[in-house]
Formats: structure tokens, C-alpha cells, sequence
């Protein structure tokens, strides 16, 4: 029996927590104004810091003259890569992928700029506003270069090179396979392929990229609070790069204001303020303003995806073959690498159907805009719309229900563990029940009907599903980004009772919204035996556990969990064995429950106090060899992690005069294993769909052939609000996982399957037309073309 | 230069000198310490920076600190207390209308603003009300719901 299983068996015992829609500990302070956001900090005396940042999609800099800017009021300090190039190392996004060049990492630009909005000066004042007037002071004098724009072009041999010393364009190339593709697509029943594009996207949190770079004059040390989603990865790369040890750096994410993505890399600012900090022996703030935050954070997509896949006459997907071209940016990111987004598009296109034989190529492009990065579901959004589309496609062709062919492909309860042509490994999930699930909760047939009628009004009435599968909780065996050197397969929980018998749960988990300080002491709660109030999570810093990541690639849950879970199991043995003293029982007749130790079928207990007062200041009760620190630690591995499911159903309306989208019905059913919180599940998925509805409909970066970047306001580039979004109906298989607690990750999933189903909908309503909805977001200007064309070609057709 | 205001902040009153270039969002936040008011674009869209200016919902990102001289204005630190909420802020607990909480003081001030002036009759009237207020987590649904409750709430009452 391993590990985990020994955990599950006992809680079986336990009154709930987990399950149960508990209110969130979060709540109180940040609906009154009393959170702390990294804006939010006043350390003494702190500088402010603004960046001049680059006009310039690529140019070189030959001359910076600072000498009116540090001469303006205010100002404390102005620094350009030359002056700060000794004070740090450059961070390599170092990775085992063959064909990878890794771009190093500069705090700001040194020799040539290579997007607009990179970071090329830094002037250091009294406040903002003062910082802020002296950037204009500063003359650069460039030289400009051909921008690469178009991902396309800049792998032709004459492009452009964004790095002279990788000598190409393309940083990364891989190529996945399994059978003989060629020869499967050939003898198919029926081939169908596209060439599909998901544009640029920025993840968007409302609240700004910010760091508060606090210098600690006693100690020498720096404390970073930062809006990062992965603070345990900022203080290591930190350490390294300013080679300060750990326990003169500290890093902490406090209240953080969304990430979706954006906010977990390491970014350039991070350092800057740092060796600042350093430097000038002060603490720097810094928050970014919108337009700095939507040009410099790490953006998304970005691909253009050609795929083919083949059937047999009974629609079984035998044969799938894409080439992807990611536009990965002008550097590639650390820790992920810029192969995260793309190569994962590779890497999941099968998805959760049992396609034999398969072969993916991707080839990750550098240009002249920003990173791409993590976004919310990483990879799966795309290959999940490619995947979805060419499902659909096929039973089209093959007058086969959507629905049907994807009972006929998916793989079924019998068969898993899977492994899918691409090798990933799905371990049992809900994935047919999902679908049917939803289709039941639709109404399938009776939204069949309805289509049948809007089709007789002559009404552009769509039904789209998609069903996708993901990895999450990821253990050590697989890296969360290929080729990864750093541990991101496990994470650490310190659970102790201290002298006055309160509860304290360290995590080096980073909470941005998700509400871990709930789900996490609602597992302490129940495993722990403590009373859920009296329990305090601490999570997102650096100096509560040796070494963590933080909170990414849906993982908390499963890894905090798994982690929350032993630890408590430790730390319930060795108060069982203080109450056995104190109530003179056998340990085994202790049951420790709502923040007692009692002896089992008796009313004799002692609370939570007592016990820390037998052992660390009563020192009569107990003999000395019993008087054991109260603390449970454990690092847990899930080794391989879980997988996690759901089929999105939607239905939608589109109207041909406005081209805009109605959507009139969305039905989510997923499987995240067992619930800790459904409260908050609902809310994840609502948001996760929020988003992707936002991919497919609205959100666009767009960069003009100049390399400008012309929706960089929330006027330009367009989130959805309340209006645009319907309600959700989310349904909850809850098939436990393997893993420690049953759990299965879930934050991103509603981001993965939302563009897909959105897309398959518009391309159902729009049938009648012969419209495939191949790009996203399909805007109302894209829907107006197609229809034009359409229009057009039904027109050219008539005699 | 630099402009004497006087203000009435959640009920007690400030003095200050002040740069007339100065936000009202970083007034509230810099100068007096109000950090719940939160600023996410700087250019009126997003709404994470609302405040009641006599009684009306502003964007303080937006608003000069010298043109709310004599005003009264109340922010996300003036409707409750964690001790003590108020209904609405205790209906965006109930109903799970907040994540990372970044968006929420604006949420909330223009949710106080539209329960004081609407009637709020239906779903899409909320949505309406709220559609100069973005988030990024919580898809909204819930944060109609919350202000849906305290609506009905507000009816049990008046019948």
C-alpha cells in the first residue's frame, strides 16, 4: 500500500471539511479594503522607480546621455544596462531541448532593443510622478533595424535576426510521432484539414504588474514582494543572478491580483529593482502602469496551426498530422522557455481520443514583440480549437452527430490508463460521462429541435461542443515545460502547533485568486483534526519552507494538497501521543477532532492549548523524552500527476447584421476528482470560460507591419465584461484521482475548452453558408468578412 | 505651485497641500493611505478605481485630487468593516463574488451606486450597471448573483 492510500483510508473517519462550500478566510480583508497588494506596501523612505522604455521594434543603441535626467529634480539615480552590467548575472532559460537556443535575460536592453515597451533605462526618484517627468530628459540615439514581424517570413534564410548568435530565427524545433502517418492519411475513409490561427492574446489580470524591492539596512538583506505567481522560482533565479544567499533574500507574493499567466515568469523588473536595491541601499517600488504592463508581460498564443486528420467510414479518428508556427516573441522566458506555449500545442493535440498514429511539428519563431508566456491552459486552448474543429469537420463530412463521433473516439472508462499517440499518459477520468453529462443537461435533442426551427426562420442558430483532457498536478518525473532543469514535481507543507496552541500551515504555494488559504486548512482541518477558524495558511514567501515554486499548471491543489495532507498525518500522530500521556490512554484510542484530542467513546479530552502546554511550558506533565516539537513537515511528489476533463456544450446565435455572437446557453461538465471546495470549483470554472470566451470572440493584440502595438489600451484590446458573458452551468463528475486526497487541478480548464466550443458553435450556426471558423477571435469584422465572402460566392455561383 | 484641499474622506476630514496634477487614486492611496481603493489602467476603463464622490460613483484615476476640494467621498473602506460587513460586501462573501479581490472595491462602490439609484428588476439591468467594471476571475455571474441577493433583500423589506 503506498503512502497516499494510507492517507485516504483513515480520513474516511473524519467529520468533512473538504466538500463542503465553505466561505473563504480570504474574504473579510479584501472586500474591506484591508488586503495587501504589492502597491499596497510603504516600506521606509521607499524610491520609485519608472523604465524609458524602447519606441523601437528593433534597433541598436548607440548612445544613451542620461546627464539632464539625473540632474532633474528628485532624482536619486539613473541606470542603463552598461552601468549595472557587473552588479548581476544574466538569467539563462536554460533547457535539454535539442535545436533550443536559450536568449539570456537582461535586467534592461543592452546593445539593441528587440520589442516595444522593452525596459531600456531606469531612473530612480523621490515618487512617481517625478521619476515619470525625468524620463523624457533622456536622449537615446538609435540605429534601426528591419523588424521580423510576421513568424512566417522569419524563417526564410535572407529574415532578419532577432539574435545574431542563435543564427536563426527559430529557437526551438521539435517533432513528436507515432506510426506511419503518411500511409494512415492516404488509406483514410475521408481526410479534412485547415490552416488555423489563434492570435496574439495578453493574459490581462486587472491589477498591473508590481514590485516592492525592500532593503533591509541591519541585515543587509532584500525582501521582494512581488505580484508573482511563482515567488519560490523568482528567489532562486534571484540568488543566483545577484549572488545573495537565501537567507539574505527574501521573496514574497502577497495578495496577488490575478495572473492568468502574466504574472508567472520571471520578469526583467524583478531584477532591476533588486540590484537597485542593492546598490543604492534603499527599497524601490515600482508598479507598471497599463500600457507598460500590456506591452512587457508575457503575452500568448500567437500560432498558426496546419493540421489534417483521417477517418474511417464509421468516423473513428485514425490518423491526425499538424505543423505548428509559433510567434514566440523576442526572448524566450525563464524558467518555461519560449517552447512552452507551442511545444505543448504538439504535445496535446490528440487529446483524449485514441488516434493511432500521429506526427506533430512545431517550430517556436523569434520576432520582434514581446514573450510569450504562460497563459492559462497552456497549449491546450490551441490544440484543443484544432483538435475540436477537425472532429467536427469529420462528421460533417461523414453526416455522423458531433456528439456521436465523440463517443466513437474518446477514450473509454475500460481503457486507462491511456497513452495517446503523442506519449502522454492519461490516468482514469470522467471523459465519456463528461459528455454525457453535458448533452443531458443540454438537452441535446430538444437544442436539435430548436436549431431545426431557427433554421426554417432562416436564424443562424449553433451548437458547439468540445471535450479536451489535460495534465495537471505535475510530479517530478515530468517537466511542467520540456526540457526543464529546475524541480517543479513537488511542494512542501510545515504544519506546527506553537506555545499558545495555535495552528500554523506554511506552503510555498501561491494563491492569486484562487482561494488556497480556504481549500488548503480545509484539508488541514479534516486530516490535522484541528478547528478549521484556528487554522493560518501561510503561502506565497519564500522563508516559510525550504524551497518551493509556487502556484501554476493547475497544480495546488494536488501538490499543496497531497502535501497538506501528510504533514497533518505527521503532526496528528505526535499530538496523539501527548493526549495518550495527558489522558493516560493507549495513542491508538485517541481521536483528535475540531481542535480536541479525546479518548475515543469518552468524554475525556484535552484542546489543542493544553497539548502545546504539556510540551513546550509545563514542564511537570510530561517526561522530557515526550516533549517532542509539535510541527508535521512533509514534500510531497505526486510523481506522474493526474489527469483532469470536461466537455464544454454552447449554444449560440449569431446575427448576421451586427456580426456579433449571442451565446444562449453554456453547459460545463468536468471532472476535478474529488471536490475540496465546490463553491470555489464553480467560480474557477466560470472565470476559466469567462476567459476563454474572451479568446474567441474579442481579445487581440495586434502589432501593425511597423512592429507598433496598436490595442494597447482596454479600449483597443477588449475584455469581456459582464455584458458579454452568460450564466454558467457547471456539472461535477468527481471521479477520485490516485493522487493523495483523490484531487485533480482544475483552474484552467475553462480556458481550454471555451475557445473550441465557441468556434465548433459559430461554425454549426453558420453551416447553412459553408462557413469553418479557422481563426479566433472570431470578431465582428472577421464574421463580417466571412459572410461577405459567402455572400459573394453564393452569388458567383448563380447563373 | 500648490493647492490647499479640504476633503471629507469616509467621514472624517483631511487637509492638504497638494500638486494640482495630482490623481484623486493616488490622493487616496499615497497621500492618506487608503490602499483599498485599487488602480488597474489609469484610464477609466477597467473601474478597480471607483469611489462615491458626493454620492455619485467616479473613476478617482481619472479625477484630479484638487477638483474633489470640499467633496465627500467614500471608498471601499468606508462600507464595512471584516468584523462587520456590510450587506453587500457580505452577499460578495455568500455568493463567492470575488477572487483575487483586486477588482472587488470598484465592484463593490459602483454595486452601491446602482442599488442607491436602479431598480435593478432584472439580471440584465445588473449586468448593464456593472459593464464599467471589468474582472478577470470570476466570469461575473456571481458577482450578479450577490447584488441580485441584496436587491430581493432590499424588496422583502419595502413589502
Amino acid at each position: 500500500m503506498s503512502k497516499d492510500e494510507a492517507v485516504q483510508v483513515s480520513d474516511l473517519l473524519r467529520p468533512r471539511h473538504v466538500g463542503m462550500p465553505i466561505k473563504r478566510t480570504e474574504d473579510p480583508r479584501l472586500l474591506t479594503g484591508n488586503g495587501e497588494y504589492t502597491s499596497d506596501r510603504r516600506p521606509d523612505r521607499a524610491l520609485h522607480v519608472a523604465f524609458r522604455r524602447s519606441e523601437h521594434p528593433h534597433a541598436k543603441i548607440l548612445r544613451i546621455d542620461t546627464e539632464a535626467a539625473k540632474a532633474a529634480l528628485g532624482v536619486v539615480a539613473v541606470f542603463t544596462g552598461a552601468d549595472i552590467a557587473d552588479d548581476y548575472k544574466p538569467v539563462i532559460p536554460f533547457s535539454r531541448m535539442p535545436s533550443y537556443y536559450a536568449t539570456p535575460i537582461m535586467a534592461l536592453a543592452t546593445g539593441k532593443v528587440r520589442y516595444v515597451g522593452e525596459a531600456v533605462v531606469a531612473i530612480i526618484a523621490d515618487n512617481r510622478y517625478l521619476a515619470e517627468d525625468a524620463l523624457e530628459l533622456i536622449e537615446i540615439e538609435y540605429e534601426l533595424l528591419d523588424a521580423v514581424n510576421d513568424p512566417e517570413l522569419a524563417v526564410a534564410k535572407d529574415a532578419p535576426l532577432v539574435h545574431e548568435l542563435a543564427q536563426t530565427n527559430v529557437l526551438v524545433a521539435r517533432e513528436f510521432k507515432k506510426g506511419d502517418v503518411k500511409a494512415d492519411l492516404a488509406s483514410a475513409h475521408i481526410r479534412v484539414r485547415d490552416r488555423f490561427e489563434m492570435s496574439r492574446i495578453a493574459p490581462l489580470a486587472i491589477e498591473p504588474r508590481s514590485y516592492s524591492a525592500e532593503f533591509e539596512n541591519r541585515r543587509d538583506s532584500i525582501t521582494l514582494y512581488t505580484s508573482s505567481n511563482i515567488p519560490g522560482i523568482v528567489r532562486d533565479a534571484l540568488s543566483e543572478s545577484l549572488d545573495l544567499p537565501g537567507n539574505r533574500l527574501r521573496v514574497v507574493a502577497p495578495d496577488v491580483g490575478g495572473s492568468f499567466g502574466s504574472k508567472g515568469s520571471l520578469y526583467p523588473e524583478e531584477i532591476l529593482l533588486c540590484v537597485a536595491a542593492r546598490k543604492l541601499r534603499r527599497s524601490l517600488r515600482w508598479t507598471a502602469d497599463r500600457l507598460e504592463d500590456i506591452s512587457s508581460s508575457s503575452q500568448a498564443f500567437a500560432e498558426i496551426i496546419e493540421a489534417e486528420m483521417g477517418f474511417d467510414k464509421d468516423g473513428i479518428a485514425i490518423a491526425l498530422e499538424a505543423d505548428v508556427i509559433g510567434d514566440v516573441g523576442a526572448y524566450s522566458i525563464y524558467p518555461w522557455t519560449c517552447g512552452l506555449e507551442p511545444v505543448q500545442v504538439v504535445s496535446f493535440l490528440p487529446g483524449p481520443y485514441k488516434i493511432q498514429s500521429y506526427r506533430g511539428a512545431v517550430r517556436a519563431v523569434a520576432t520582434n514583440k514581446p514573450p510569450t508566456g504562460p497563459y492559462r491552459g497552456v497549449g491546450r486552448p490551441v490544440s484543443t480549437f484544432v483538435a475540436e474543429r477537425l472532429m467536427d469537420m469529420g462528421a460533417k463530412a461523414l453526416g455522423i452527430d458531433p456528439l456521436e463521433i465523440r463517443r466513437r473516439n474518446l477514450v473509454r472508462p475500460e481503457e486507462f490508463p491511456y497513452r495517446i499517440a503523442s506519449g502522454i499518459i492519461w490516468d482514469k477520468t470522467g471523459f465519456v460521462e463528461c459528455l454525457e453529462a453535458a448533452a443531458e443537461a443540454a438537452g441535446y435533442e430538444s437544442l436539435l429541435k430548436q436549431q431545426r426551427a431557427a433554421r426554417a426562420e432562416g436564424r443562424y442558430f449553433g451548437i458547439g461542443l468540445a471535450t479536451y483532457a489535460e495534465l495537471t498536478g505535475i510530479g517530478s518525473r515530468i517537466a511542467v515545460a520540456p526540457g526543464m532543469p529546475i524541480n517543479t514535481g513537488s511542494e512542501t507543507a510545515k504544519i506546527r502547533v506553537d506555545s499558545t496552541g495555535a495552528v500554523t500551515a506554511a506552503f510555498g504555494v501561491a494563491s492569486h485568486g484562487q482561494g488556497l488559504e480556504t481549500t488548503l486548512a480545509q484539508i488541514i482541518a479534516d486530516d490535522l483534526g484541528a478547528k478549521f477558524e484556528d487554522i493560518r495558511v501561510i503561502q506565497g514567501d519564500s522563508d516559510a519552507v525550504p524551497m518551493s515554486t509556487g502556484t501554476y499548471a493547475s497544480r495546488s491543489a494536488v501538490l499543496g494538497g497531497g502535501a497538506a495532507k501528510h504533514a497533518s498525518y505527521i503532526l496528528r500522530e505526535k499530538i496523539k501521543k501527548v493526549a495518550s500521556h495527558l489522558l493516560e490512554a493507549s495513542a491508538e484510542d485517541i481521536d483528535v477532532s475540531g481542535g480536541f484530542a479525546s479518548v475515543a467513546g469518552t468524554d475525556r479530552k484535552v484542546t489543542f492549548k493544553q497539548i502545546a502546554k504539556a510540551v513546550y511550558s509545563d514542564m511537570r506533565t510530561l517526561p522530557v523524552e515526550a516533549r517532542e516539537e509539535l510541527e508535521g513537515s512533509f514534500t510531497y511528489d505526486p510523481i506522474n500527476g493526474t489527469t483532469a476533463g470536461a466537455t464544454h456544450l454552447v449554444a449560440v446565435e449569431v446575427d448576421p447584421v451586427t456580426c456579433f455572437v449571442k451565446i444562449l446557453k453554456y453547459i460545463v461538465a468536468e471532472d476535478c476528482g474529488r471536490i475540496i471546495n465546490p463553491m470555489i470549483v464553480d467560480g474557477q470554472v466560470h472565470g476559466g470560460v469567462a476567459q476563454g470566451i474572451g479568446a474567441a470572440l474579442y481579445e487581440e493584440m495586434v502589432y501593425n507591419e511597423e512592429g507598433q502595438l496598436v490595442s494597447a489600451s482596454l479600449v483597443d484590446y477588449v475584455i469581456p465584461s459582464a455584458v458579454e458573458i452568460p450564466d454558467i452551468e457547471v456539472l461535477h463528475i468527481e471521479s477520485e484521482s490516485a493522487v493523495a486526497g483523490g484531487f485533480r487541478g482544475m483552474g484552467e480548464g475553462g480556458t481550454i475548452g471555451a475557445p473550441a466550443a465557441i468556434a465548433n458553435a459559430i461554425s454549426d450556426a453558420l453551416s447553412p453558408l459553408g462557413i469553418d471558423v479557422s481563426t479566433l477571435p472570431m470578431t465582428p469584422q472577421r464574421l463580417f468578412n466571412l459572410l461577405e465572402n459567402a455572400r459573394t460566392n453564393v452569388k458567383g455561383s448563380q447563373p | 505651485m500648490k493647492m490647499d484641499i479640504a476633503v471629507t474622506v469616509n467621514g472624517r476630514k483631511y487637509q492638504e497641500i497638494v500638486e494640482p496634477r495630482l490623481l484623486l487614486s493616488d490622493f487616496l492611496r499615497e497621500t492618506l493611505g487608503l490602499t483599498g481603493t485599487h488602480v488597474g489602467c489609469e484610464h477609466g476603463i477597467c473601474g478597480a478605481c471607483t469611489v462615491l464622490v458626493n454620492g455619485d460613483s467616479v473613476r478617482s484615476c481619472l479625477t484630479l485630487a484638487v477638483r474633489a476640494n470640499g467633496a465627500e467621498i467614500t471608498t471601499v473602506e468606508g462600507l464595512g468593516t471584516p468584523e462587520a460587513l456590510n450587506e453587500l460586501q457580505h452577499q460578495f462573501r455568500e455568493k463567492h463574488g470575488l477572487q483575487c479581490g483586486f477588482c472587488t472595491p470598484g465592484m463593490l462602490i459602483t454595486g452601491m451606486d446602482l442599488l442607491k439609484k436602479y431598480p435593478l428588476a432584472s439580471d440584465a439591468e445588473i449586468r448593464e450597471g456593472l459593464s464599467g467594471n471589468l474582472c478577470r476571475c470570476t466570469g461575473y455571474q456571481n458577482i450578479v448573483a450577490a447584488i441580485r441577493a441584496v436587491v430581493d433583500q432590499q424588496d422583502g423589506n419595502a413589502s
